[in-house]
Formats: C-alpha cells, sequence, structure tokens
C-alpha cells in the first residue's frame, strides 16, 4: 500500500510547497499563525470536511458509552444476528454487538493516531532542528542517524518487531509506530531551520544571550507552525494505518476492541463465506472515514501553504476558459 | 562524480546499518524469542545450517563480537540457514528464490502500470485546470490514499470473487494445474493476478496523479511556459515536451524508490489473496514463529529498498543537473 513508508513519493512533493512559501519571515508568533489557521480551515471546503469528520470521530471515542450501551467484548447475544432495532449492525460470530464494538474501537485507533502523531512530531522536533542549530559535528551525526532511519522500510520492521512483541496493546503500538516514523518530519524540519540559520532575528537572539534551549523553543520552533501541524496530520494517518493493518494480520493485542482487531476476528471467521458481511465492511469504512479527515486537512493546509494548488472556480468569472 | 561517489558510501553505510539492526533486534526483544524456536527445532536442521543460525541469533559460547562477525561473513557469503517452521529444513535462500518472482511479476508489474496510468492521468489534469477532472480529481484521490489496501482487497473479493464468482481470488495459480509455459497456464496465472493487480493499483495511483498534478501546475506557472505559449505552440506540445518534461522529475525519483518497494510493499494483499510471494512468505514466518527465514526476508526487503534508492540517486544525478552540487 501506499502507506508501506514514510518515504512514499507521495510525500515528498508537499514539502517544497509548504515549507519557505507558507512560512512567512520569523517573528510570527504562535498564536497568531493559529488564528491563522482557524481562518483557514472555515474558509476552505476540504479543511471543513475533514475537521468535521476528525471532530465526530473525537466526540465518539471520548463518549462512547453515550452512544452504545452495550459491552463491546460480552459475548452475550445471539450469534451472528443481523441488524437489527435492538442490535443495529448485527452480532459477531462470538455474539458480540457489532454496533458497540465499532464504537469503542473509535478510541485506542485515535490514541494511536494522537499519540503517534505527537510522539513524532516532538521527536522529529527536537532532533531535526538540534541538528540544524548545533551544526557541525552534531548535525552531521543526527543527520546521518537521520537518513538512515528514512530508508529502512518501516512496515516491514514493524511487522519483524510486532511478530516478536506478541500481542501489542495500544501503549506499545504508539510506542513502537513512533519510533520508527519521525525520521521523514525530522529531514524536512532540519532542512527548514537551515534556511533560518542565518536570519537576523536569531542573531539577535544570540547576541542578547540567550541560551540555545531558548532560541530552539521560542525564537525556532513558532515559525514552523505550519509544518508541524502539516507533520502531525501525516503521521497521525500513518499510525492509522499502520496500527490498522498490524492488528489486522494479527500482531496486535486481539483482546482489544478497535476497528483493526474487528477486521481480524471478522477474517478469522471467514465472514464473507458466513454472509457476515458488516463485520468487514463497517470497521474499514471508519478507518477510511478517519484516514481520509486527516487527509483532506493536510491536502487543505498545502493548498492554503501554496495557493497555486487550490480549486480556480472562483476565477472563472473573471477570465477566459483557462485562467493563467 | 562526486555526488555519486558521496551517495554510495552512503549506501553502504544503511547496508551496514540494516546488517547491524538485523543482528541485534532478536537480542533485543524480551526473552529473545528466537532462541526457544531455535531450540525447538534443532533436530530438523543440518549442521552448517544450525552453525549459521548460531551467529545470528547468539546461541552456543561464541562471544558477541565473533557471533557479529561471522553473521556478517555468512550473508555476504548468501547463507542464511534454513526454515524452523514454515518449510522444515529447506535453506532459506531456496524459500525465497521462489517466491522472489511472483511478487516482482505481480506487484512490479502494477506498480509500473500505476506509475504510467497515474503520470497521465495528472498531467492531463493539471493541464486542463479548472475542468471537470481536475475539479473532481483532488478530493477523490486524496480519499483513495488512504483507503487500507487489505480492507479494499476484502471488498473486491467480496464483490468480484464471491458474490459475482467472476475471478478466482485464492492462489497464484488453479493449484490442480501443473506450472508450464503453455498459454492456458499463463491464462490462469493472469486470472489470478487481476484482483490483487487491480487492489494495489487502485491504492496507489492516487499518490502519482496528485504528485504529478501538484508539480506540473507549479511548472505551468514558469516563464518559458509563458514563453512557449506566446510563440503560439501547439498546446500538446507546451503540454508535454515544456511543463511535463520538467515536472516529472519527482515523480521519476519517487518512482525508482518504489521500485525498490516492490519487493515488500504488497505484503497483506499477498496474504488476503493466498499469493505465493515474499510478503505472503514474510507473514507465513511471523505467523509460524520462524525467526531465521522472517529475518532473511526482512533484510532482502530493506536491500531492495537501498539498492532503488541508490539508483533513484544516480538517475536524479543525470536527469537534473542542479542536484549535483547539493547536499
Amino acid at each position: 500500500m501506499a502507506a508501506d513508508s514514510a518515504s512514499e513519493p507521495g510525500l515528498l512533493p508537499g514539502a517544497p510547497g509548504l515549507a519557505p512559501g507558507g512560512v512567512p519571515a520569523g517573528g510570527v508568533t504562535g498564536a497568531r499563525s493559529l488564528r491563522r489557521m482557524t481562518r483557514a480551515v472555515t474558509s476552505n471546503r476540504k479543511a471543513t470536511a475533514g475537521a468535521v469528520l476528525l471532530l465526530f470521530f473525537c466526540l465518539v471515542g471520548a463518549f462512547p458509552w453515550l452512544i452504545a450501551r452495550d459491552d463491546p467484548q460480552a459475548e452475550i447475544y445471539g450469534r451472528s444476528l443481523g441488524p437489527s432495532l435492538r442490535h443495529l449492525l448485527g452480532t459477531t460470530a462470538f455474539g458480540q454487538d457489532m454496533f458497540a464494538q465499532v464504537v469503542w474501537g473509535t478510541r485506542p485507533v485515535l490514541l494511536i493516531a494522537f499519540g503517534a502523531g505527537l510522539g513524532t512530531t516532538i521527536i522529529a522536533t527536537l532532533i531535526g532542528v538540534s541538528a540544524a542549530y548545533l551544526g557541525g559535528f552534531w548535525d552531521g551525526a543526527l543527520g546521518l542517524i537521520i537518513d538512515v532511519l528514512l530508508v529502512i522500510p518501516a512496515f516491514p520492521l514493524l511487522i519483524v518487531i510486532g511478530s516478536y512483541l506478541h500481542g501489542a496493546g495500544t501503549g506499545v503500538m504508539i510506542g513502537v509506530i513512533t519510533l520508527i516514523s519521525w525520521s521523514y518530519t525530522a529531514r524536512q524540519l532540519r532542512a527548514q531551520a537551515l534556511s533560518l540559520r542565518s536570519r537576523d532575528f536569531l542573531e539577535a537572539a544570540r547576541v542578547r544571550g540567550e541560551r540555545s534551549l531558548y532560541i530552539i523553543v521560542v525564537e525556532i520552533i513558532p515559525t514552523m507552525t505550519s509544518l508541524l501541524v502539516a507533520s502531525f496530520l501525516t503521521n497521525a494517518l500513518y499510525a492509522v494505518l499502520f496500527s490498522s493493518s498490524l492488528q489486522f494480520i494479527g500482531l496486535g493485542d486481539p483482546y482489544v476492541t478497535s476497528w483493526g482487531t474487528m477486521l481480524y476476528w471478522a477474517e478469522n471467521n471467514e465472514a464473507f463465506q458466513t454472509g457476515q458481511v458488516l463485520w468487514i465492511i463497517v470497521p474499514g469504512l471508519c478507518i477510511v472515514a478517519l484516514g481520509a479527515a486527516f487527509a483532506l486537512l493536510n491536502y487543505a493546509f498545502d493548498e492554503i501553504g501554496n495557493p497555486a494548488l487550490r480549486p480556480v472556480r472562483s476565477m472563472r468569472g473573471k477570465s477566459a476558459k483557462r485562467p493563467r | 562524480m562526486r555526488f555519486v561517489l558521496r551517495r554510495l558510501g552512503f549506501f553502504v553505510l544503511t547496508l551496514w546499518a540494516a546488517l547491524t539492526l538485523n543482528f541485534f533486534l532478536p537480542r533485543l526483544m524480551p526473552g529473545n524469542p528466537a532462541l526457544a524456536a531455535i531450540g525447538n527445532h534443532r533436530g530438523a536442521l543440518s549442521p552448517d545450517a544450525l552453525k549459521v543460525m548460531e551467529a545470528q541469533f547468539g546461541i552456543g559460547h561464541q562471544n558477541i563480537v565473533s557471533q557479529y562477525f561471522s553473521y556478517v561473513g555468512n550473508v555476504f557469503t548468501l547463507k542464511f540457514g534454513s526454515s524452523l517452521t514454515t518449510q522444515p529444513g529447506v535453506s532459506i535462500g531456496r524459500i525465497v528464490l521462489d517466491a522472489i518472482p511472483w511478487t516482482l511479476g505481480l506487484v512490479g508489474l502494477t506498480t509500473v502500470l500505476a506509475f504510467l496510468l497515474g503520470t497521465g492521468i495528472g498531467i492531463v489534469g493539471a493541464w486542463r485546470r479548472g475542468g471537470r477532472l481536475d475539479s473532481v480529481m483532488p478530493p477523490v484521490f486524496v480519499i483513495m490514499t488512504v483507503i487500507p489496501y487489505f480492507w479494499l482487497g476484502l471488498i473486491l473479493i467480496l464483490v468480484f470473487g464471491v458474490n459475482l464468482r467472476w475471478l478466482p481470488y485464492i492462489d497464484s495459480y488453479d493449484i490442480t494445474l501443473t506450472p508450464a509455459l503453455s498459454p492456458s497456464f499463463i491464462g490462469n496465472v493472469l486470472e489470478h493476478a487481476i484482483l490483487p493487480a487491480f487492489t494495489l493499483l487502485i491504492t496507489t495511483i492516487g499518490t502519482w496523479i496528485l504528485t504529478m498534478r501538484n508539480t506540473m501546475i507549479t511548472t505551468l506557472a514558469e516563464d518559458y511556459v509563458r514563453m512557449a505559449r506566446a510563440k503560439g505552440l501547439p498546446g500538446r506540445r507546451i503540454m508535454l515536451d515544456y511543463a511535463a518534461r520538467n515536472a516529472i522529475l519527482p515523480n521519476l525519483t519517487g518512482f525508482a524508490m518504489s521500485l525498490g518497494f516492490v519487493v515488500g510493499g504488497a505484503i497483506i494483499i499477498e496474504e488476503i489473496y493466498n499469493y505465493q510471494g515474499v510478503g505472503y512468505l514474510l507473514l507465513q514466518a511471523v505467523n509460524n514463529t520462524d525467526y531465521p527465514l522472517m529475518q532473511a526476508l526482512f533484510l532482502l526487503i530493506t536491500v531492495a529498498v537501498l539498492v532503488a534508492i541508490l539508483f533513484s540517486d544516480v538517475a536524479t544525478a543525470i536527469l537534473d543537473p542542479r542536484t549535483r552540487g547539493a547536499r
């Protein structure tokens, strides 16, 4: 799949659009660019769709008991029942309520998405920015680690590690995915920080006698907000796809209720042959919808950073068929 | 030339890193489960194979340094020991060699097809900016790239295999047939490849389309394209010779890299279609706790990626003079 490694081609071109173009010259505070981003989300249709979807899943993940009252793991109902008012999606071959499983399965996926998305972004920022800022030996060493990790195929490595761990729970999943997939972002951030290194506002901070840590955290990182947001969204998306895939092939903890695990049990019970189509369709659709939420937001931010990519609909009235 | 030498150096370094990772991974895992697995199957192994695996997984009384060096030596002489459980006692080299052609055929051809189709659609979409294709394309393909391919595979099996019964969806050929170079056998193989290939095509093509479209749009704004328009050159010529020719670079390097991911790029697709390639073998090894086979396959997948990256770097250096000085 396209998500096999963070070094897939599709991720590469997003970078130049966002990097220098989207980031205004240094000195913009984080709060201001955050406000700009909120405005951007409401004005871009793709961003709005993504944000609404994501918000929906967050609400479901936060309050599953309001929506589904059944215990998702209890094997207490009739087996393989069809959809009915009592069981909106029917029951599994073990007699569990499938709707409850889908609803309760939202939480671990979101935890993994947000955990790994934040984790990778933080590690990548620390390592990427330190490499660029410290320069010299440290830049060489850290840069090399980044590049080496970047080319080791991530998904096969996850499979190998997963096979030794025997049933990775949510926490382990976050840890392993984070450790493996921070390198691409680190490389982007390093490049961005390198381009800032000789700017005046950093020189000013140095002359003022600020410590390196202060300069990195207060002066450099806020100028990268849009890049950090893009990194979070991309890594969260990959975490969703990676963890679901691992769970599907049986390398997750099979007793955690989540969409990937549902698919694992569905396939193990040959849900197709027994006509339990919903057992496979619904969890997969949820993965697609959550993934689409992250991807749409990311693509929209890319459009915001690189105006050339925006739909040209609005310009049609003014100029001829092909606006130039 | 210096650029190529540097990339060659990086290749050697990453290769070493991959080997070292492969060597230490089993040792870092809680309880070193590989030890127990090998211990249980000691009887099925030839003395030669046992010696190779002792070095790799740390059995016996050698110290870790000499284990490391004999492991590296074994890899370079292509000695990987033998499988424990998947095909007990058969040499790993043999098993892997049998699986590689299937993966190369299925995933390799599909990757080429996805690249050609996707790039073509991207070029046309960007050229007809604001047209129907262009306005539908981005959101549709953004969503298409997030479909987990194993799930799409399951859906295709459900629709075209189980319900409509149009296409076979298990194994790479009908196992009642004996493999031969006859038209009927080849036809059978192709028939079995349609569903997995289609699954892969749908989930990968979006990336090519979007990358090509987005670079193409940036390129179309360049002065030399405007110049070509001002000169009154025919649109086709501007689209292909002026814009696409320059915009295709990121896609080309991406393509070179994706060739490296062919070997390990469709692991779960092979699994759900029971397609006897490298990915299927890897998951077999994982399910059977056949650690020696698993580690060897992981190394193979990594090396394939490294080689592809080396080629892609060299190709970029040849095609795009600007990169030669950089980095």
